[in-house]
């Protein structure tokens, strides 16, 4: 399974790799370039030591090849920057690419997605897993093609200047690739168990710190500490070993280096100093140098290629995190005949409406009710009853399972989602603010609001004073969330927000749960005001202030057991009798 | 750092013989073409075989004592890093612990998270890597230079132009592109920021139909942020090819001069390919000494954030207490406080009494300042002016564990531990048996519930109590105060989750409680803390009233307002 997911991360991360194919063949001829310029630099070298004669003149041949040697590095050296320029060109625009997709899917996502998944998780997949993969992709091909092409392209030449020595170093140098694929595979599992203590180590702590004030409330920081201390200490150990294990890999093949360096001094040696006696195989000084020059710069490659391949895994394991995250479904798209629908009456039907979200416990299963133009409705029982989903439901953050929900007559599966939700303002228990001025904030539901109704509505719902109180008034930056702003203070910013935006139909869920009921009192004018004229559903905790809607739903357990007008429902003395009374018991 | 680097004491001997021995194995590395060069000149030109082998057999000893040399250098670094990080980690957490509630606040939690996790794996990368390189590049590239002086002082003169203009290059590119790397890292923040922001408020914006406009300004944003690494990245990977240009020229004109030399039998062939060898040498090493640095600066930035908290004096501590006692178990004398020296009174001039048996409610607007009464009760943090007494005693007087003997808090925001039910009540008292933990359970009205669960008080509790829901936390919480049987037990807002049914029974069973404490309970809902023996008005951080609910609703327009806004009546 695991594998699958793998492969087809390949193909699709590939397709993101693509889009620069021209970049790509390009960098790849700088990397010729830049490894043939190193490679021959040696060689002109090797001559000019040839030439070298006690007693010769030698100044005009030699500067003329040292000439060369300087312009062939500098070309090297261009073809090299261009190739790293390149590089960064490629990796940093298909970090761009992924994450502009990955961004533009959180707004396809459905809403279910989104309440399932924590945000933290989602967010590392998009920035710290998109970046690992580009990295890893690019510095582990790059480094492949570089590596496989010096080594290749070495031997060449080392063919060319001597078959022997040449075939030395070839039958010497798998030894480095070995030892370190070696070591690699054992210290695996070194990092496997780092990575597992590290895990619990991280646990740990974002809970004792994150709690941290319960902790000290109940005295309980040395068991808390000596808890910590004996995670650490087998993180230690575990660290240990992965640690020095794999830093085995550059000692050892560092010495299978030095063992090639040695047989290539030796067997040249040899050579130049005609032992064999085979004049075809002669070497001389200038080309030994070439050749040790070489053996030094070849197996460097060798060291970076044994890396690689961990590189490339990680890669993918990231890349992996990231294809399941834009693999997730799409919320259902609008139909293709989806009605646009322009500013609503306010219409709102619903019709035996049955929805869970998960199939083995069933919430809503029978849900009706008819809301005709300006009702105000309130919808009020106990936790867990359904209140919220029934407005996750009239927003169409979900669908329904069966029965079905009308605005105006249309059934709302049947009109586009954006156009459904112009129809909406909506306040919510736990407040949203964007990171911005307090402006943008306020106008977010309707950007082309004048200052002045902005003013209006903000003093209408007492938050004027505050804001003017800030920094910088309405051009105050607050953070995301709100920032500083208390949470009452926050909620009556969306209050705001939401009477700018001027909707046919309103909701508030427990939009006042956070304001003192002093202040709450003096906002109930406004949001009676907010009210007038439009289709409202209103969620609230406190009984006490839905008390003046024409229609209240009671439920319990996902269905509504009574509804009716607040009068009418304490006469009945039923279920919301007993909720109201309770309120103000003794 | 230098004080963070004092935690290395036990460690003395690895980092001594880390280094050392990184340094023997570079003197080793300095003789190979020294060695190369006699096998030239003694071998080649001489036709010597015997010379030859074993001056092969040497390179190749010269290897193995490099490699176990190595080998031991990485064991003693490893250790020493891995050592002194795992113990700095300790001291750093609980250092944490330690921390008032005020330092807490200030620094922020994922701060301290981040401090802990993040900040200390680089500096432990940091370190590993300082120990194992910091003396051995700069070793090897003026080693190197020195070893050519020794082959050719007159030719090795271009080895004093060649390792200028390296560092030069070298360091004017890092200089040049950190403060650029802090921008890319700010835009990336922005990026980051941006797209949690959309995953937090995605119901809020699909409400308002912001769809497209994120979209066009997270790509915005995102743009911006590959622009910033596109320039970056141009300017340091300048480092590289100039290096190997630098290192070319110097090469050539290296060949020259010695050449020169050569021509007129001053210098052999040979000694010309050791200055060559040696010029390499510092090529291979300088480009390590450039990664090493750019490591360097980050574990050194790390190293720093983390000492900055373990600089952090914890601002609650034992100190002389006020010689003026108390006959009541909790009393405010004229105490006033201020969360920051600059800021306004979050509490002005508070003075009440508690005894033992009490119930004393507390009611007021958000930010009247009930939550810092609490809080200062506690002794979480110090009054600014004015004495808290507790069983007596100025509260200055008392460590935070002895305050926090006699109290039992719940919390307006429920935090549960990853474990069971039972474990996360024992953690109000380990030494609680079943049959007390059911009654803390009953108590809490948190039995029901409970029961039902498949494996009763033995469920699982995921991490932060994610698998229960507001109101269960709440009443889990409660039992983990209740059966600590506190002196003192506080509720601050602590029912807020809970329907008023679920929230009277509460009250009742606590007014029953067999060992009779002390209750305080915060609330905004008036029903709540009606029944009080005593209720504290609380508006602006000042007490306009204390007395009875009948008294009050009587007397106190501000009481009688709160009671309004909530009644049927309003």
């Amino acid at each position: 399974m695991k594998k699958k997911i793998s492969a087809s991360s390949l193909k699709r991360s590939l397709s993101y790799v693509k889009r620069y194919k021209l970049l790509i063949i390009l960098t790849l001829l700088l990397a010729t370039v830049y490894v043939a310029s190193s490679l021959i630099i040696p060689i002109i070298i090797g001559n000019a030591i040839d030439l070298m004669i006690e007693g010769t003149l030698f100044a005009d041949k030699v500067a003329k090849l040292l000439g060369i040697t300087v312009l062939v590095a500098a070309v090297g050296g261009i073809a090299q920057w261009l190739m790293s320029v390149i590089n960064n060109r490629i990796t940093f625009n298909v970090i761009r690419d992924m994450r502009n997709d990955a961004f533009a899917k959180i707004q396809r996502l459905p809403i279910s997605y989104l309440d399932k998944h924590p945000v933290g998780d989602t967010v590392s997949r998009i920035i710290a897993d998109v970046e690992q993969f580009s990295d890893g992709m690019l510095m582990g091909f790059t480094q492949l093609f570089t590596g496989v092409m010096t080594i290749i392209a070495t031997l060449v030449f080392m063919l060319v200047l001597n078959p022997i020595i040449a075939v030395v170093v070839f039958l010497l140098t798998p030894l480095s690739l070995f030892i370190a694929s070696f070591i690699t595979k054992r210290t695996q599992k070194f990092f496997a168990q780092q990575a597992k203590t590290r895990g619990e180590q991280t646990d740990y702590i974002n809970e004792t710190v994150e709690n941290i004030k319960t902790v000290k409330a109940f005295n309980r920081e040395e068991d808390v500490s000596e808890n910590f201390t004996e995670i650490n200490r087998r993180l230690e150990k575990s660290a240990l070993n992965a640690t020095f294990f794999s830093s085995l890999v550059n000692p050892t093949t560092r010495f299978v280096n030095s063992v090639v360096y040695a047989a290539v001094a030796c067997a040249g040696s040899l050579f130049a100093a005609g032992i064999f006696g085979f004049s075809a195989i002669l070497i001389t000084v200038g080309e030994l140098s070439t050749f040790l020059q070489y053996v030094n710069q070849y197996t460097k490659p060798f060291n970076e290629i044994s890396g690689v391949y961990a590189e490339l895994q990680n890669a993918l394991a990231c890349a992996d995190r990231f294809f399941e995250f834009m693999s997730a479904k799409d919320e259902i798209p609008d139909a293709q005949n989806a009605v646009v629908l322009e500013k609503v009456k306010g219409n709102i039907e619903a019709q035996s409406v049955a929805f869970s979200y998960d199939p083995e416990n069933p919430l809503i299963t029978d849900f009706s009710v008819d809301v005709k133009r300006g009702m105000k409705v309130a919808i009020v029982g106990p936790t867990g009853c359904g209140k919220t989903t029934f407005i996750n439901l009239l927003m169409r953050f979900y669908d329904v399972k069966s029965g079905s929900i009308k605005v105006d007559g249309h059934d709302i599966r049947e009109i586009t989602r954006k156009s459904l939700r112009k129809n909406y303002g909506m306040v919510l228990q736990e407040t949203w603010l964007k990171a911005g001025t307090v402006r943008e904030n306020l106008k977010l539901g309707r950007p082309d609001a004048t200052d002045e109704e902005m003013i209006n509505a903000a003093k209408r719902v007492h938050c004027h004073g505050f804001i003017s109180r800030m920094e910088n008034g309405y051009d105050t930056v607050i953070e995301e969330n709100g920032g500083e702003l208390s949470g009452g203070q926050k909620q009556l910013l969306c209050i705001a927000r939401a009477m700018i935006s001027d909707p046919p139909i309103l909701i508030l869920d427990e939009a006042t749960s956070s304001i003192d009921t002093r202040t709450e009192l003096r906002v109930q004018r406004a949001m009676k005001d907010l009210m007038d004229g439009r289709t409202s559903f209103v969620v609230a905790h406190r009984l006490s202030t839905i008390k003046e809607v024409d229609l209240i739903l009671v439920m319990k357990d996902g269905n509504i057991i009574e509804q009716g007008s607040h009068a009418s429902l304490i006469e009945k003395g039923g279920f919301y009798a007993e909720l109201f009374e309770s309120q103000f018991a003794h | 750092m230098l004080k963070l680097l004092k935690n290395m004491k036990g460690y003395g001997k690895e980092c001594v013989l880390g280094p050392l021995l990184k340094l023997m194995e570079a003197l080793i590395e300095l003789f190979i073409p020294y060695v190369v060069l006699n096998m030239i000149n003694n071998g080649i030109e001489k036709g010597d075989t015997g010379y030859i082998v074993w001056s092969s057999i040497l390179l190749v000893g010269m290897g193995l004592v490099g490699l176990a040399l190595s080998i031991t250098a990485q064991f003693f670094s490893a250790k020493a890093a891995v050592g002194f990080t795992a113990r700095v980690r300790e001291k750093l957490f609980s250092h944490i612990q330690k921390l008032s509630y005020r330092d807490i606040d200030k620094l922020g939690k994922s701060t301290l998270i981040n401090r802990l996790t993040s900040d200390m794996n680089q500096v432990q990368t940091g370190v590993n890597l300082a120990l194992r390189l910091f003396l051995r590049s700069p070793f090897i590239v003026f080693g190197a230079a020195i070893m050519a002086f020794t082959v050719s002082p007159e030719a090795s003169t271009v080895f004093l132009l060649a390792i200028p203009a390296l560092a030069v290059v070298v360091f004017a590119v890092l200089l040049i592109t950190i403060p650029l790397y802090k921008k890319v890292q700010s835009r990336l923040d922005r990026v980051t920021s941006k797209t949690r922001e959309n995953l937090n408020g995605a119901r809020m914006l699909r409400a308002l139909v912001k769809e497209d406009d994120e979209i066009s300004s997270f790509n915005e944003k995102n743009g911006e942020l590959n622009k910033a690494q596109k320039f970056v990245g141009k300017i340091s990977s300048l480092t590289n090819p100039l290096t190997f240009v630098i290192i070319n020229i110097a090469i050539a004109l290296l060949i020259y001069k010695g050449g020169l030399r050569v021509e007129i039998g001053l210098l052999s062939q040979a000694a010309v390919i050791a200055l060559y060898n040696y010029m390499s040498q510092i090529l291979v090493e300088l480009i390590k000494l450039a990664n090493m640095i750019i490591t360097m600066t980050k574990a050194v930035a790390c190293g720093k954030r983390v000492q900055t908290i373990l600089d952090i004096q914890p601002s609650v501590v034992k100190r002389e207490p006020n010689n003026e006692v108390s006959d009541s178990l909790v009393e405010f004398r004229d105490v006033a406080f201020k969360y920051s020296d600059g800021g306004d009174y979050a509490l002005k001039k508070v003075s009440f009494t508690a005894e033992k048996g009490e119930t004393v409610g507390i009611i007021g607007g958000t930010g009247s300042g009930k939550s810092t009464l609490i809080n200062l009760l506690c002794r979480f943090y110090d009054t600014t002016n004015g004495t808290v007494f507790l069983k007596g005693n100025d509260v200055k007087g008392m460590s935070e564990s002895e305050i926090l003997l006699v109290i039992g808090i719940v919390p307006q925001k429920s935090e549960l531990f990853a474990g069971t039910i039972k474990s996360n009540i024992l953690f109000g008292n380990e030494n609680a048996t079943d049959e007390e933990i059911k009654e803390a359970l009953d108590c809490a009205v948190a039995s029901e519930f409970v029961n039902k669960l498949e494996k009763g008080i033995d469920s699982p509790v995921e991490q932060y109590g994610r698998n229960l829901s507001g109101g269960q936390k709440q009443r889990l919480t409660l039992a983990r105060a209740i059966v600590k049987r506190p002196e003192i037990l506080i509720l601050d807002d602590s029912s807020s989750a809970l329907d008023y049914l679920t929230d009277l029974k509460l009250r009742r069973n606590i007014a029953s409680l067999d060992y009779k404490p002390a209750v305080f309970i915060v609330s905004q809902r008036f029903t709540t803390i009606k029944d009080a023996d005593k209720i504290l008005v609380l508006d602006e951080g000042e007490i306009v009233g204390i007395g009875k609910h009948d008294e009050l609703y009587e007397n106190n327009d501000l009481y009688r307002e709160i009671c309004e806004s909530q009644t049927k009546n309003a």
